[in-house]
């Protein structure tokens, strides 16, 4: 076989659909400029938003907006900044460059990608959209209740809470492919101690989403069943407490901050020692730095509940943790400021844009210090000081790195190269505009400034710095009009750059100028941290097909699993093509939020049903597939099997995965329970307003704990049967598990009906109610599952030695009777220890 | 350099728990687990008990988390200070060899577990300092 034959079926089995089809592309490269471009649109739209407030804050006494008007439109500014564009740019960027660092054809679960990207697409027009029709969120970006569940009547609220809730979704998901994408995707060799830098952020901030997400979605939950049923989780008549979103909204909150921040610094990681051709100085210590950020991040959420009058050593507490952050916040810092002293560095726009990001953080740091401290807080709580601080963070800590990296990775993209003259002017544009227009916000905040105003009256001192705020955003503004220009201008003249035209040392520089399809070439060994510094030939050997998978004589497509620690190949992956089914499941699933906004429950049912549809139809046809043959020689002679399951199949982990972000959502729940438990003298009460207050009693909630470990019990049955190919056991071992887990869901659900309990009548009912529907719908759902597994053995696409499906199915089901009994203990037990 | 000991993956062969990725997080998750703890205990305690200002019963269980989680701690520390000092490779650590590996977990666990006992002690200082549910 010759090689140019080779390289003609490698980039068949590569080859990005054309016309039309296009959009069925599911391909890394594709999806993750898909994902970019819309995120930085959404960008542009936030952008605008703000400029708008800046026009109408410029003088005092403006009429220009309504009250109304400014509302929506700062609470769509925060909110597109933060779900729209902070977050998916990031993964956004992962999608298209991870995989590439670490010379992989692809992430595991390419549909999965585009799944995310068009649920992202789908939830963030409906969201925007919102605001033409004058009927946008008005709660600011954290949506305190109770001003959003009794004093906002409108749809605001569900848009915001369905909307965003579908694109928390997107993100997760996003998340678990760049999890199992960073530890099992990896080219053989590259260990633990060899991976970039860009990786190591990358996986810590999606572990950060796994468990900083689920609390935000379950605190979604709980207010749009508070806004559609009426369950009083926040109304304080009714036993319920604001201050339940508050812990479960900043639980989120603040991690929120460093998942922006820590992949924008994972660019820079990648850039600086590129410019100062030196490794980076001190990377275990720069991976101390990520991966202690992610954890401390998690003890700081009180710090923006100072001013809710909790208890003295609660406030400590989280005082002193917030400060303790700031050692690995520093610590990278100072191996980015090392690298740069001891290399000899090069001049580019690139580079400024690094240095402008990295000064600007450490002023928005310091202001961070500063309102860390709780009775700093007391003064400058809701004042302009604060939007000036978390402003300088953002931009410092993620818009300027995320410019630097479009400069960086320009090229990488569309071989062409961005005008570093146009490039100069915008830097200066940016961090003039940029220093104009938010320094003045601490001095106007100081001076008694509230944030969140539409207008003030002038003569206070708030006249000046407003201005200069404005004109300030505006010569900010015309910065990012000139890198729109310089990114989309035509470059049809421009020549195309030479390879590795950075001179870069890690792998994602590799691919030919203009890219192919295929990822790379073939995947190589890898010994050192900057291998195209320091492997000799390395761009030869690849290219030439020297390495792992050249070919792909099957016609599809290829990537190789190798184990977590050591990077020791496992398995040749096969990944799926492209579909349009994604777009459909997306569309589908949208159409359940949309719907169920406004209340059209019929069409939102449908909806469902469709969506549901489509996603069997993909796992059907596109997942655990059993391969013509079990081995596969991927070259240099080395033979790897072509089907895997349990621990070492990716599948597994992506389940794995994701039942630990589900595991997050419902602990949240729990957490709910406790915390009523904790401001009521006595809970659950006997009495409220005039009603017996009821509960579920202790036999049905143990009954269903009892069903559900015999229907597990018999799930891990079935899986012990299939794989001794004793099919009448297995079919039999199912059906038992069927039962039980149906019995199961019916007797949860009938210890507070026959109970009469009422969700609305009191916050523990409704605790209990919550508690009880979450429970029942993963059981459900671990029904649905088994039928599936089922049919796939009935249908032949299951068997003794192909038994993902089941194998990952069990995975769930250790969760789920986890779940089961999490939830009858609290619900039943507890009441009686109370 | 195309060399490279490029073995195919085999589960059997063992593998101390000190090569394992979640080695690293061991220390940092210890700080977490004490943080809620305390979090939770000092909450329930300062809205349930019935004498909240006779913190006595209170710190004696703070004392006792920390000290669990500072030994902890120490220990993870201490083992993984000597798994990088052991043997002195020479320097720098950024190869394909499964004692660079060993290294650099033994390094990046060493700090964060220097980190986690700063963060913990931090926690501790606050029933020091602060000592009051107002
Ligand atoms: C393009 C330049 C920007 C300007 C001129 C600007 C301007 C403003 C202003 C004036 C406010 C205060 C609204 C008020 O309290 O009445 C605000 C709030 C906010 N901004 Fe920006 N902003 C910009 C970029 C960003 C970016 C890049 C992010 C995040 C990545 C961001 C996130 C936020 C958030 C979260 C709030 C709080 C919203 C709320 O109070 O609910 N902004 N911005
Ligand atoms: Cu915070």
């Amino acid at each position: 076989m010759s090689t140019e034959e080779q390289t003609e079926r490698l980039l068949k089995a590569w080859e990005t659909p054309r016309g039309w089809r296009y959009w069925s592309a599911v391909n890394n490269s594709e999806v993750g400029l898909w994902y970019t471009l819309t995120a930085f649109a959404f960008f542009l739209f936030g952008g605008v938003l703000a400029l708008i407030m800046r026009i109408q804050l410029a003088v005092p006494d403006n009429n220009w907006l309504t009250p109304d008007q400014y509302n929506q439109i700062f609470t769509m500014h925060g909110s597109v900044m933060m779900f729209l564009f902070a977050v998916p740019i990031l993964e956004a960027i992962s999608i298209m460059l991870l995989p590439e660092m670490m010379g992989a054809r692809d992430l595991p679960f390419p549909r999965l990608s585009a799944y995310g990207f068009w649920c992202f697409l789908i939830g963030g027009i409906f969201v925007c959209g919102s605001l033409f029709f004058g009927v946008g969120p008005r709660g600011g970006w954290f949506m305190y209740p109770p001003m959003t569940t009794e004093y906002q009547t409108g749809v605001g609220p569900d848009i915001w809470l369905l909307g965003l809730s579908f694109i928390e979704v997107a993100s997760i998901a996003a998340a678990v492919e760049l999890i199992v994408g960073a530890l099992k995707c990896r080219p053989p060799g590259m260990r633990l101690n060899l991976i970039p830098l860009y990786a190591w952020y990358i996986l810590v901030v999606a572990v950060m989403i796994l468990f900083a997400f689920p609390p935000l979605i379950a605190g979604d939950l709980l207010m749009e069943l508070e806004r559609a049923l009426d369950w009083p989780f926040f109304d304080a008549d009714r036993g319920g407490d604001p201050m339940l979103w508050q812990h479960l909204f900043w639980i989120f909150g603040h991690p929120e901050v460093y998942i922006v921040f820590l992949p924008s610094i994972a660019l820079v990681a990648m850039i600086v020692p590129t410019f100062a051709k030196t490794p980076m100085a001190g990377y275990g210590w720069i991976v101390l730095a990520a991966v202690g950020t992610g954890f401390l991040s998690f003890g700081l959420w009180v710090h923006h509940m100072f001013t809710t009058g909790l208890p003295g050593i609660t406030i400590g507490i989280f005082s002193a943790a917030s400060e303790a952050v700031a050692i690995p916040t520093g610590v990278q810092i100072f191996c980015f400021i090392a690298t740069l002293l001891i290399g000899r560095v090069t001049k580019s726009v690139c580079l400024l844009f690094v240095l402008a990001g990295l000064a600007t953080f450490i002023i928005g740091g310091l202001t961070g210090v500063m309102v860390a401290i709780a009775p700093f807080d007391y003064q400058a709580h809701d004042t302009y000081f604060i939007v000036g601080h978390l402003h300088y963070v953002l931009v410092g800590g993620t818009i300027f790195p995320i410019v630097a990296g479009f400069y960086y990775y320009y090229p990488f993209v569309t071989g062409k190269q961005l005008s570093e003259r146009l490039g100069t002017l915008a830097f200066w544009l940016m961090l003039i505009g940029f220093n104009v227009a938010f320094f003045p916000m601490h001095l106007s905040g100081l001076w008694g400034m509230p944030r969140r105003v539409y207008t003030y009256p002038g003569g206070m001192g708030f006249d000046l710095p407003n201005l200069i705020s404005s004109g300030g955003a505006f010569v900010l503004g015309a910065g990012f009009v000139v890198l729109l220009w310089d990114v989309l201008r035509p470059k049809g003249k421009q020549p195309l750059v030479k390879r590795n035209l950075w001179n870069a040392g890690t792998l994602e520089w590799s691919g030919q100028v203009p890219d192919k399809p295929w990822g790379i070439r073939s995947i190589p060994i890898i010994t050192t941290r900057y291998p195209l510094w320091e492997q000799e030939n390395l761009l030869t050997d690849i290219d030439e097909g020297k390495f792992y998978l050249p070919d792909a004589e099957e016609g599809l497509r290829e990537t190789m699993v190798t184990s977590t620690v050591d990077a020791e190949p496992m398995q040749c992956l096969r990944v799926p093509g492209p579909t349009f089914l994604t777009m459909f499941a997306a569309l589908f699933t949208g159409g359940v939020f949309i719907f169920s906004t406004y209340h059209w429950w019929i069409a939102a049912g449908i909806s469902g049903l469709l969506s549901f549809g489509t996603i069997v139809t993909w796992l059907w046809t596109g997942t655990a597939l059993i391969p013509e043959k079990a081995t596969k020689d991927v070259g240099r002679g080395l033979t790897l099997p072509t089907y895997v399951s349990g621990p070492s199949a990716v599948g597994w982990w992506a389940m794995f995965i994701t039942m630990l972000g589900d595991m997050t959502a419902f602990v949240s729940l729990v957490f709910g329970y406790f915390f009523y438990w904790t401001v009521h003298d006595t809970f659950p009460p006997t009495e409220f307003d005039g009603r017996s207050v009821a509960g579920p009693g202790v036999f049905w909630p143990l009954a269903t704990i009892g069903l559900s470990v015999i229907a597990w019990g018999s799930v891990i049955a079935a899986r012990h049967l299939n794989r001794r190919d004793r099919p009448v056991g297995f079919y039999l071992s199912l059906t038992v598990s069927v039962t039980s887990a149906g019995l199961a869901a019916a007797s949860l659900f009938w210890g507070p009906y026959a109970n009469g309990m009422d969700p609305t009548h009191h916050v523990y009912s409704a605790s209990v109610c919550v508690l009880v529907l979450w429970t029942i719908v993963h059981l459900v759902v671990g029904v649905v599952m088994l039928l599936y597994c089922g049919a796939r053995r009935l249908a032949g696409r299951m068997d003794a030695t192909h038994d993902a499906d089941i194998v990952n199915v069990t995975l769930y089901w250790h969760f789920l009777v986890l779940t089961v009994a999490m939830t009858g203990c609290v619900i039943g037990l507890f009441p009686l220890v109370a | 350099m195309m060399t490279g000991s490029i073995r195919k993956h085999d589960e059997s062969r063992p593998k101390p728990i000190r090569d394992r990725l979640w080695w690293v997080v061991s220390a940092p998750s210890l700080w977490a687990l004490h943080f809620l703890a305390c979090y939770i205990t000092a909450a329930i305690w300062c809205e349930k008990a019935s004498h909240p200002e006779q913190m006595s019963f209170l710190y004696a269980l703070i004392t006792g988390y920390s000290v669990v989680a500072l030994v902890g701690i120490a220990a993870v520390g201490w083992l993984s200070y000597r798994n990088f000092r052991r043997g002195d490779p020479p320097l720098p650590y950024d190869f394909d060899d499964p004692q660079d590996r060993t290294h650099f977990i033994g390094f990046t666990t060493f700090l964060l577990a220097a980190l986690s006992g700063i963060a913990t002690l931090f926690t501790v200082l606050v029933f020091v300092l602060v000592g009051t549910c107002d």
